[in-house]
């Protein structure tokens, strides 16, 4: 016991410097390392970009998409930066006023969807017993369920199928994929010890659920939000193209719808799909990039290897398990030993 | 003292491949000579198991090796760097020179294969002209070594006991006859009688197959019986380096000293424990001077300030420490005031 003393005495001096410098890196670093990986970065600059579209869009649009004009056809000119279709609309202001289509669908379908699996996953997951048989059991039938058909049958009922409607279907189809998966990970954290802790303490089941489970699947959740999203996009965009939604209601897939019908292709107007093509593609990009943000903040071997790619190709660092990297000065430069076929090569091009 | 088989020189490893990594190990010297078994201890986090790893090139990202040389000499008697070999080198090399275990035995073995299958697997890969008879042989043969009996070959895994996994581990190790065996805490999971009987019998084999054994552990006094000589080691450097019986009795570092007495002596009279106050460093903001030196209770005013060298102490002894008390220059000039009587005797 006489150690315990001697041990906090000795350490008292430089205690308060450990703490203060101890406390305040950890509290920088993690809030800044989504923002440090730069797939995540691109990702995220894409998408806001095209938020801000969706918000702005219908003002800064530099004619109405419905406006039918005499420039029939047009290639892109400086009247009509993306040129005309065959009515002679504004093929640029029709991909800005339909940003806000895309991305209000996949938003609230996304939420849905990702709420409906959170509660349906993580009950299932912690209650057991014939809850979680009865809750597995629903979102197998709705895994196999056929999204697009279904999607086309309920838009084909409904007197006015929008965006709304398509997205909410998408959100109450798409959900039992996140739930499966949130399903397995509770599973594995109920019967950690930290939430028997909680139990054992008296915790209320909804409070365990909160404050112990949930915040071990935020970056399952947050993934399958995105993967969701980048899914409604693509439905959405689908079947506006194969003319179940009302064409009236611009998107980037009424637009492909038109471009369609009115055989752009082999009429050579390339300025008509290319660019809302494009822009699927881009926020498709986006999406993905950020998802692998996502996985690679969750994981800390993803994270050390691909935070400084460009570093390591610099240092000539090639991260493996097993072989260990030996980066050794010798004279000015630096060498990789563990490809020794450059031992006596010159570095200059492997440098570059 | 024989041929060295395995020498580290000037070894660095850093964590991080950033632009502010961690440096655990700066500039470890370590020579293993043929036959000897080198205890390896200090506190958690020190760099035991780094310096294993990294001799071996087993660290795994984001371990980066920045500087040294690791002279390996297999049993022909050439001597290659470890750290200079190519990757299908590497692979030869390990094994058959080199063979590691690990701590976790219970979670080495792979639950849905028998221990057969899992001896064997290593030497097929090593040695891919023997036939599957040979194979078996060679397996019953190391269990044998190990103290199991044959029958136990067609196991698996979760039918043996800890210890008996543990014993498979090293069955495994030394499947290729090795030059020299890392063991990292090996017996760290088993009770003491079973830690007892492990470690008698590497020392048996040892002594009947002839190799080397770098025995890292935190348990000193279980060093002191087994080992030929020990390292000291603390904030990735090596402190003090002597015979068993030398560290034991007379050590020479003041953190050497205070490890010694935090632990009851096996023999001999009883002694008070003392302990060491504070805490370990940080090794990302290490100063200039003694690592130990906010720790010891003899430090001076130099130790603050100019970082202590691994060498001979001023006695002359043959044995190395990395301690300003017994430096030659200082003594002689009188600037300290005497040697503790605890690191004098």
């Amino acid at each position: 016991m006489a150690t315990s003393t001697t041990a906090i005495e000795v350490a008292a001096p430089t205690g308060p410097d450990d703490v203060a410098q101890g406390v305040a890196r950890p509290g920088r670093r993690p809030r800044l390392l989504f923002l440090r990986n730069s797939k995540a970065l691109v990702g995220i600059v894409i998408l806001v970009f095209f938020g801000i579209l969706a918000v702005v869009g219908p003002w800064i649009a530099p004619y109405d998409p419905d406006q039918v004009s005499t420039a029939l056809l047009q290639p892109p000119s400086g009247a009509h930066w993306l040129g005309t279709d065959h009515t002679g609309r504004d093929i640029l202001s029709q991909i800005i006023v339909g940003t806000r289509g895309v991305l209000v669908v996949g938003l609230v379908a996304g939420l849905g969807a990702t709420a409906l699996g959170v509660i349906v996953g993580v009950t299932a997951g912690f209650v057991g017993g014939l809850g979680d048989e009865g809750l597995s059991a629903l979102s197998n039938v709705f895994l196999v369920i056929p999204q697009l058909p279904l999607i086309i049958i309920i838009a084909a009922q409904l007197p006015s199928a929008g965006g709304i409607t398509v997205a909410l279907v998408i959100g109450v189809t798409g959900w039992a994929w996140g739930a499966r998966v949130l399903r397995a990970q509770t599973l594995s954290l109920r019967k950690r010890d930290f939430v028997e802790a909680a139990r054992a303490t008296g915790e209320r089941t909804w409070r365990i659920v909160l404050a112990e489970v949930l915040p071990n699947l935020t970056a399952i959740i947050a993934a399958g939000f995105v993967g969701t999203v980048t899914f409604a996009v693509l439905s959405q965009v689908t079947l506006a193209f194969i003319g179940i939604t009302p064409v009236s209601e611009w998107n980037w897939g009424t637009i492909l719808f038109w471009a369609q019908n009115n055989l752009a292709l082999q009429r050579g107007a390339w300025w008509w799909f290319v660019p809302a093509g494009l822009c699927i593609a881009l926020l498709g990009m986006a999406l993905t990039l950020i998802n692998f943000g996502i996985d690679e903040l969750v994981n800390p071997r993803l994270r050390s290897t691909g935070m400084h790619a460009r570093t390591l190709r610099r240092r000539g660092i090639r991260p493996r398990v097993g072989f260990t990297p030996v980066v050794r000065p010798t004279g000015p430069g630096v060498r990789d030993v563990g490809r020794p076929a450059l031992h006596h090569a010159p570095h200059t091009e492997e440098e570059r | 003292m024989s041929e060295p088989v395995l020498e580290i020189r000037d070894l660095h490893v850093d964590y991080g491949f950033g632009d502010d990594p961690t440096h655990v190990l700066r500039g470890v010297d370590l020579t293993l000579h043929r036959g000897e078994v080198l205890g390896l201890a200090g506190e958690s986090g020190c760099g035991k198991s780094t310096l294993a790893y990294a001799a071996t090139r087993l660290l795994p990202p984001p371990g980066l090796i920045t500087g040294g040389e690791v002279w390996l000499t297999d049993r022909d008697g050439r001597r290659s760097d470890v750290l200079g070999l190519t990757d299908a080198q590497l692979r030869a090399a390990r094994w058959r020179d080199v063979a590691i275990v690990f701590q976790g035995a219970m979670s080495s073995l792979n639950p849905v294969f028998r221990i057969g299958r899992q001896l064997t697997d290593g030497i097929r890969a090593h040695r891919p002209g023997l036939s599957p008879r040979d194979l078996e042989a060679r397996a019953a043969e190391l269990l044998e070594m190990v103290g199991i009996s044959a029958d136990r070959l067609r196991a698996y895994p979760h039918q043996l006991s800890g210890g008996m996994r543990q014993r498979v581990m090293i069955a495994m190790a030394l499947a290729l006859e090795p030059q020299v065996l890392l063991m990292d805490e090996p017996t760290t999971a088993l009770d003491v009688v079973m830690q007892r009987q492990i470690l008698e019998q590497i020392m048996e084999l040892r002594d009947r197959l002839g190799f080397s054994v770098v025995l890292i552990t935190h348990d000193v006094s279980l060093l002191v019986e087994v080992a030929d000589r020990i390292a000291i080691m603390y904030a990735g450097e090596i402190v003090e380096e002597a015979t068993a019986q030398e560290v034991y009795r007379r050590p020479r570092h003041p953190y050497s000293s205070g490890l010694l007495g935090s632990f009851p002596p096996l023999h001999g009279p009883r002694r008070e424990l003392s302990g060491i106050p504070g805490a370990p460093p940080d090794l990302q903001r290490l100063g200039a001077g003694c690592p130990f030196a906010p720790r010891c209770p003899h430090a001076m005013d130099v130790c603050r300030q100019v970082r202590p060298v691994l060498g001979p102490p001023s006695t002359g002894e043959d044995r190395r420490v990395a301690c300003h008390l017994h430096d030659a220059d200082l003594v002689g000039a009188g600037a300290s005031s005497g040697l503790p009587p605890e690191l004098a005797r």
